[in-house]
């Protein structure tokens, strides 16, 4: 059974995102993701000050197993990577939530809203 | 719905992860394949192999089927229990299927086929002995009454490990060298496998196969789930039907040149193709220098033209993406080349197709 944290929002795309008090937004992938995808050995990470649409390709996660495409939740511009969570992939399949992909300043911080809460990433995820 | 093995309660009992492998409910992990796949390199893993076929060759003229059916010769089977890999082809020279042959005696024959490729293997077998006219009985023992599960227990503790759990068989197995089966009591044991490593597989009655699984298990024994069996056999240099080879691939460019036997006046199906056609690429392998992982499908650029990644992913042993490809002749062992992954071109260095084997790297 995969874990979901209750403080969190979730694409159905299997992102999850935790609103900073600075008003960016950190995004990962889910447990969710990380056990259906297996062990990871690589993660691709988006450049600094790129900007993506709601919905575009933005990183890369591979397993053993197979490559999946991580996608942007929200439009916005990435200001932070997780440098660690690429020199050590497996970091995200300990802790989805703690091994954080990539930081973004929304354009419009309400296109949170419209994401899913933890009950309802759960319903979906199963 | 998914077809499933006489073991697929006792995966979910031990909390694999299943999924859809070709229409069958398999295990492809049971936590980290990685960790399954060090457990087979370094101790002792194993795998349930029921979905693949075996399949029962019986009549006076098994001899001369086998002969023509296969790319390989039998005549090299002259010693009871001694088994021979082989290609399938059709008469355009492509792989029908790759399969292994044991040789039991003259009237009797067992194969073991692709879990994919069982309905038309059997159709082309039994088309083969009506068109030839021959004395041969063909059964499948997979699906049915008398079905068969398998076990392939492997690692450099495999066969310690067997012998705890069926003491009954030891002194007709240890005996076997690489690549030989035997029946013992109800079981038959072969020292054949699909890792690059020392180890039996083990065909038993379906009804048996639960309880062998269970009691391995409790020697310690790890199971490990197809993600495993996977990057064992990519690191051992093995080929893996559907993906290095099929039916519109010549043996001679997926690396099998060596179970291909063209130097004597046997016809087999095939023949005339495959010496009309000779070889057109070379079957080698890769390792990416640059991070990330080769896959299958991606495109190489070489000085003497393109080619393709056929299986690649990341090697465990090796902690670096490997790959076997199919590349122009001419692309020598060292060379680098470059693989285009995303659009990016990533460099890689071309090696010989074999990366892992008893528990080290070899390259």
């Amino acid at each position: 059974m995969s874990k979901v944290l209750a403080n969190l929002k979730y694409a159905a795309s299997h992102e999850w995102m935790l609103l900073n008090a600075d008003g960016s937004v950190t995004v990962g992938i889910t447990d969710h993701a990380q056990e259906a995808l297996g062990d990871l050995v690589f993660v691709e990470l988006p450049d600094v000050g790129a900007h993506f649409d709601a919905e575009k390709e933005i990183a890369v996660v591979e397993s053993v197993k197979a490559a999946a495409d991580v996608y942007a939740p929200i439009a916005g511009t990435v200001t932070e990577v997780n440098q660690a969570a690429a020199e050590a992939p497996e970091s995200v399949n300990q802790d989805a939530y703690s091994a954080w992909l990539f930081k973004m300043t929304p354009d419009n911080v309400a296109d949170l809203d419209k994401m899913l809460d933890a009950a309802a990433y759960q319903a979906l995820a199963e | 719905m998914l077809k499933k093995t006489v073991l697929n309660a006792a995966h979910r009992a031990m909390n694999a992860r299943m999924v859809d492998f070709g229409g069958w409910d398999m295990p492809v992990n049971y936590g980290s394949q990685i960790e399954e796949h060090h457990a087979v390199r370094n101790d002792c893993g194993m795998f349930d192999v029921s979905h693949m076929c075996p399949v029962d060759v019986v009549g006076a003229d098994c001899r001369a089927f086998l002969s023509r059916l296969v790319a390989n010769d039998v005549a090299k089977l002259k010693v009871s229990g001694k088994a021979l890999y082989a290609a399938m082809l059709n008469e355009a020279g492509g792989v029908i299927d790759d399969l292994i042959i044991y040789f039991l005696t003259d009237t009797r024959f067992r194969i073991v086929v692709n879990a994919g490729t069982a309905e038309k293997d059997l159709a082309w077998m039994q088309a083969k002995v009506a068109e030839w006219k021959l004395d041969v009985s063909i059964t499948q023992r997979r699906d049915g009454a008398n079905n068969l599960g398998i076990i392939a227990v492997q690692g450099p503790n495999a066969r310690a490990k067997v012998w705890e759990v069926l003491p009954q068989t030891k002194a007709a197995t240890q005996g076997l060298k690489a690549f030989f089966g035997a029946d013992v009591d109800q079981y038959f044991i072969a020292s054949t496998g699909y890792t690059g490593e020392d180890g039996y597989e083990i065909m038993l009655p379906a009804g048996e196969a639960e309880a062998l699984w269970n009691a391995l298990n409790k020697a310690g024994v790890a199971p490990c789930g197809l993600g495993a069996r996977d990057t064992l056999r990519l690191e051992a240099g093995m080929n893996l039907y559907g993906q290095d080879m099929d039916e519109t691939v010549s043996p001679l460019d997926a690396g099998l040149a060596w179970t291909v036997s063209l130097n004597t006046d046997r016809d087999f199906v095939g023949k005339p193709a495959l010496t009309a056609a000779g070889q057109q690429k070379q079957f080698l392998g890769l390792i990416l220098l640059d991070k990330g992982v080769l896959r299958g499908h991606q495109q190489i650029i070489t000085k003497q033209g393109n080619g393709e990644i056929t299986s690649g992913s990341f090697s465990p042993t090796l902690q670096q993406s490997i790959a076997l490809a199919r590349l122009p002749l001419g692309v020598q062992i060292g060379d680098e080349v470059e693989v285009d992954i995303r659009g990016k071109l990533l460099k890689a260095k071309v090696t010989k197709p074999v990366f892992a084997r008893n528990g080290k790297a070899v390259i």
